[in-house]
């Protein structure tokens, strides 16, 4: 590895003052467990890394008026055990608590994992399900994004390089909702999926119809893809076989995997299909109870 | 350009009780850090990408691969590593259950192994076995002794740590 300066402000403004004036290059680093494999690797070689590890309070986890917000240093295995996501999105306890090993979760943090942007991810995809939005900062201010805006490409997002990711906000799933995230694991549990699909249902009470979906895929592309064309077809109805192969289809279509040690492409693109059926079938049953 | 002098930190950390002043170059490991600057050659490096589980170690009791951490991040943290789970000469029953219960073959998993289950058995001193392949799911073996080392960490589960 080649060697840097290693910054460690006390505060966010420090940090984002540093970040203003050192841009490109400089490299944030929170929990470090993807970005210590890239510089190890000397894929990134910046002059400097700016730790957030000396900041407090942007690690919290709370709700207000509904809205789940997870704050960027919040540790994945924080976000897996906190009783309120627990309760407030369970599904979302669920994706994190998939991720990896027990020992990743301890040091990943929720905004580096947003922010590193590896497409075979698996929190990213359940979050642009549940329409997520993304806090970011910088010297000049903030904005939020809506996380199916956030994403570019491989490794790519629209954070600026003077912007810090801060917290990531869930909105309150309306009543008869139901969510679910599948990984396909054929090879070992703390492997990334060979596909990842998260799909949110909400059904119109009284006549059982689908009201509103997001389907979202991880794995198959160079970044989480929104199946929009699978949900319109969803969108107003019951769910039925056919319907279910024809969303499953609409799917597999918007997917480009690339062949690994986890799939061929055409293996991921069919299995893409089978995890779509059965991740609305699951949201479905869980809108229902 | 950075000279020297910036690209090194003074980090101040409590290994297994023991406190540490160090300076190290900022891309140290904290791997290499605890092997090297600290001599404390119990903790292996297998994958160096944090799959395997080898390096793991406990800081602030949770555990974590020590090759995916520089040392810097360690600066205020309490870190055990394996030579930190006896005490006063004496094994933990964890290390005790692996040698009653042939829980090692060639012994390069074990350090880590030894540390992610005191971990568990501190925060769940009854894990079912579903627990426990939960938690150690992490750790590679490649001698293929996995049922022996549930039956170990079970062996070990039930009674207070010696710690």
């Amino acid at each position: 590895m080649h060697n840097f300066e290693y910054r460690e402000p006390d505060t966010l403004e420090e940090v984002l003052a540093l970040l203003g004036e050192l841009g490109e290059e400089a490299k944030i680093v929170a929990g470090g467990t993807a970005l210590v494999i890239m510089l190890n690797q000397r894929l990134l070689v910046p002059s400097h890394l700016i730790s957030l590890r000396k900041l407090r309070d942007i690690d919290q986890i709370e709700s207000s008026d509904g809205t789940l917000q997870l704050g960027a240093l919040a540790t994945l295995r924080a976000v897996e055990t906190s009783p309120l996501v627990k309760e407030q999105s369970p599904v979302l306890a669920e994706t994190y608590a998939q991720v990896a090993t027990l020992r990743i979760r301890n040091m990943a943090t929720v905004g580096g994992s947003l922010a590193h942007a590896d497409p075979n991810q698996d929190p990213p995809v359940t979050l642009m399900a549940l329409d997520a939005r993304v806090g970011l900062a910088s010297a000049n201010g903030s904005r939020e994004v809506a996380l199916d805006e956030f994403f570019i490409d491989y490794y790519e997002t629209v954070v600026r390089p003077d912007e810090l990711v801060t917290r990531v906000m869930v909105p309150r799933a309306a009543p008869h909702t139901g969510s679910a995230y599948l990984k396909f694991l054929p090879r070992t549990s703390e492997d990334y999926a060979t596909v990842g699909v998260a799909a949110r249902v909400s059904l119109e009470p009284d006549s059982g119809v689908c009201q509103d979906c997001r389907l979202v895929l991880g794995g198959v592309g160079a970044t989480p893809l929104r199946a929009r064309d699978a949900e319109d077809l969803l969108k107003g109805q019951k769910s039925t076989p056919e319907l279910l192969e024809a969303v499953a289809a609409a799917a597999r279509q918007l997917t480009d995997p690339v062949g690994d040690s986890r799939g061929s492409a055409q293996y991921k693109r069919a299995m893409t299909g089978v995890f779509v059926g059965r991740a609305i079938d699951q949201a479905w049953e869980r809108a229902l109870a | 350009m950075a000279s020297e002098k910036t690209m090194t930190r003074t980090i101040r950390l409590r290994v297994n009780g023991k406190e540490h002043s160090l300076d190290v170059p900022s891309r140290r490991l904290l791997v290499d850090c605890l092997r090297y600057d600290l001599g404390l050659t119990g903790t292996k490096e297998g994958c160096s990408v944090g799959v395997c589980g080898a390096c793991t170690v406990l800081m602030d009791g949770q555990p974590i691969s020590s090759c995916l951490a520089l040392a810097v991040f360690a600066d205020g943290k309490e870190i055990v590593t394996v030579e930190g789970i006896a005490r006063e000469g004496k094994l933990d029953r964890v290390q005790q259950s692996f040698i009653d219960h042939g829980g090692f073959q060639c012994g390069s998993c074990t350090p880590g192994m030894v540390v992610t289950a005191r971990a568990l058995l501190d925060a769940n001193p009854n894990p079912s076995q579903d627990e426990i392949k939960e938690w150690m799911l992490g750790n590679l073996c490649r001698c293929t002794g996995y049922y022996q080392i549930i039956e170990s960490i079970q062996g070990a589960a039930g009674e207070a740590s010696d710690a």
